[in-house]
């Protein structure tokens, strides 16, 4: 199951590789029953970028990412209307599950499964998706890990409970168990608001260096974040999305007035 | 030192005096029983005891080795028989229970908790014993095992709802489907107090005598199999106590020891089990 996917267009080097989008929002709007959250958004989010959320509380960044990988209608009274694609498919059209596989998430508060071992928490994506190869599912683990930059610290204590490390361990923990699923994109929703600047500042080295095999998203609070982690980023405000561009061109000189009043700090 | 003064001091000492008192009531209570129970049955109390089975009246000795045995397969098979049924229900109610079946299951439960042990005993004596012809050790589970359901019912629910969403919402992002979700990451997340749950309803039902009456029966003799009348130690209790013989009233003592160390002995080990998950999540 875990390898029926599209092929990763590794491009020889030397070769220029034409931007393509791994995910493509049209027309989108959602909400939770009441007023809309999300009205008329249309986003790229390129592959082997990453792709920057900002704006205010509020403004509807966690809907838009949380509908990317269908994790909106999990919640009640969620509505939503709209194209979404992965690689050019309707993402509606898709079994959820088979989706979320592709589309990865990281939530804002570290949550790893309080019930199993740090070693457990990374290979639940794996073992509960039936792989039964108990090799396989060490050597992913221990992958995971590097990539998500914890193994050297937690290498020797694989079955403590991943509860028990720090809150930025925690979320590199996170990262890992969504990394160890192998999927096209991964969505983080605010993943350092919870930390302190030295554990942010790891998680945003480990992005740049797994953005060189998939694509991700992140929605932020924080511009200095944006500017340092992204290629792209979109300017959201009550539900719409006001411009999106090059990170250098929306920070530098915004075509909207509105970004450029959030980015100077007049409202927000 | 104003009057009004002095007599807020004094209504306030009152009222803390009565709380103190009423609580020392609770707590004497038990100590009472406990106490009065170790003084009458210790002296009965010994390896002979647990391990014979009674002697006819008016033989000295003899023991309830029956009686435990019994009680322990009895509770075993209702707890085999309820324990799942009161989980999954549990979890039912915890994930898809909010709507009208869900509220209709937890009324239905809490009156199923509220129905006395006797009429639960009649009702199992008509649904098998009757049909079977026979007293029988099933019987007496079924039994037990209605009166564990709700209450493991509403304990797993209590637990299971605990569980963070976003727990929940973590495995569903993984791309885990929701039933192994709910399997594999959030029951064994709430695993602690939903076991700690079975062990207290465990310890309810190995003290039910009215219910085992009309159903497992007693028997002086060793059981044969589930389908047949089984001793258990509550019963035994029971019959010895109403008994016209002292030494039987003092076995109905010693019996009463053996099974209130029992019940004591999973409660305890019900508080170990929840320790580690209330020091593990932060």
């Amino acid at each position: 199951m875990l390898t029926e996917k599209p092929p990763q267009h590794a491009a020889a080097p030397g070769t220029v590789v034409p931007e393509r989008a791994t995910l493509e929002v049209r027309g989108l709007a959602a909400g939770y029953g009441g007023p809309l959250v999300l009205r008329s958004v249309s986003l790229q989010i390129l592959e082997r970028q990453v792709t920057a959320i900002i704006g205010p509380s509020g403004c509807g960044k966690s809907t838009l990412i949380r509908c990317l990988n269908r994790m909106h209608e999990v919640l009640p009274g969620a509505t939503l209307e709209g194209e979404i694609l992965l690689d050019g498919r309707d993402v509606m059209g898709l079994d959820p599950v088979l989706l979320r596989r592709q589309v990865g998430m990281v939530f804002q508060r570290p949550n790893p499964f309080p019930s199993m071992s740090i070693f457990d928490n990374v290979a639940a994506g794996l073992v509960l998706n039936g792989v039964r190869d108990r090799a396989l599912v060490a050597e992913k683990v221990e992958g995971s890990l590097r990539a998500a930059a914890l193994w050297d610290e937690v290498k020797d204590k694989l079955k403590a409970p991943g509860v028990g490390l720090s809150g930025g361990q925690q979320q590199r923990l996170c990262i890992a168990r969504a990394l160890a699923v192998e999927p096209r994109a991964l969505l983080l929703d605010e993943p350092c608001s919870a930390l302190d600047p030295i554990a942010t500042g790891r998680i945003e080295e480990l992005l740049l260096e797994i953005k060189k095999t998939l694509t991700l998203c992140i929605v932020t609070h924080n511009m200095q974040q944006a500017a340092r982690v992204s290629e792209r980023t979109a300017f959201m405000l009550m539900g719409e999305l006001v411009e999106v561009g090059p990170t250098d061109t929306i920070f530098t000189k915004p075509s909207d007035k509105k970004t450029e009043d959030y980015i100077t700090g007049r409202f927000g | 030192m104003t009057p009004g003064y002095r007599r807020r001091k004094l209504i306030n000492a009152a009222c803390f005096g009565l709380t103190a008192c009423c609580a020392a009531v609770g707590m004497g209570a038990l100590l009472f029983i406990l106490g009065y129970i170790a003084w009458q049955g210790a002296g009965a109390v010994r390896w002979s005891f647990l391990v014979n089975l009674p002697k006819p009246v008016g033989e000295p000795g003899g023991g309830i080795a029956n009686a435990i045995v019994g009680s322990a397969k009895v509770v075993g098979l209702a707890t085999l028989l309820g324990g799942p049924i009161g989980v999954l229900g549990g979890v039912y109610l915890a994930e898809f229970g909010q709507n009208r079946t869900g509220a209709l299951v937890r009324y239905a439960a809490d009156l199923l908790n509220g129905v006395p042990s006797i009429v639960i005993g009649v009702f199992a004596y008509t649904l098998i014993v009757v049909p079977a012809k026979r007293f029988s050790a099933l019987s007496g589970s079924v039994a037990l095992a209605l009166i564990m359901i709700p209450v493991v019912l509403r304990n797993t629910e209590e637990f299971v709802r605990l569980v963070p969403h976003t727990v929940r919402e973590a495995a569903l992002a993984l791309g885990i489907p929701q039933w192994k979700v709910i399997l594999r990451v959030v029951l064994p997340t709430a695993a602690p107090g939903v076991l700690t749950g079975v062990l207290l309803a465990m310890s309810r039902i190995a003290g039910e005598t009215a219910p085992l009456i009309f159903t497992a029966f007693g028997n002086r003799f060793w059981d044969n199999g589930l389908l047949h009348p089984i001793a258990t130690l509550p019963h035994t209790i029971f019959t010895c106590a109403i008994s016209p013989y002292k030494e039987w009233h003092q076995q109905a003592w010693a019996a009463a020891l053996v099974l209130m160390f029992f019940v004591l002995g999973v409660n305890v080990s019900a508080r170990l089990f929840l320790r580690p998950a209330s020091g593990g999540e932060r």
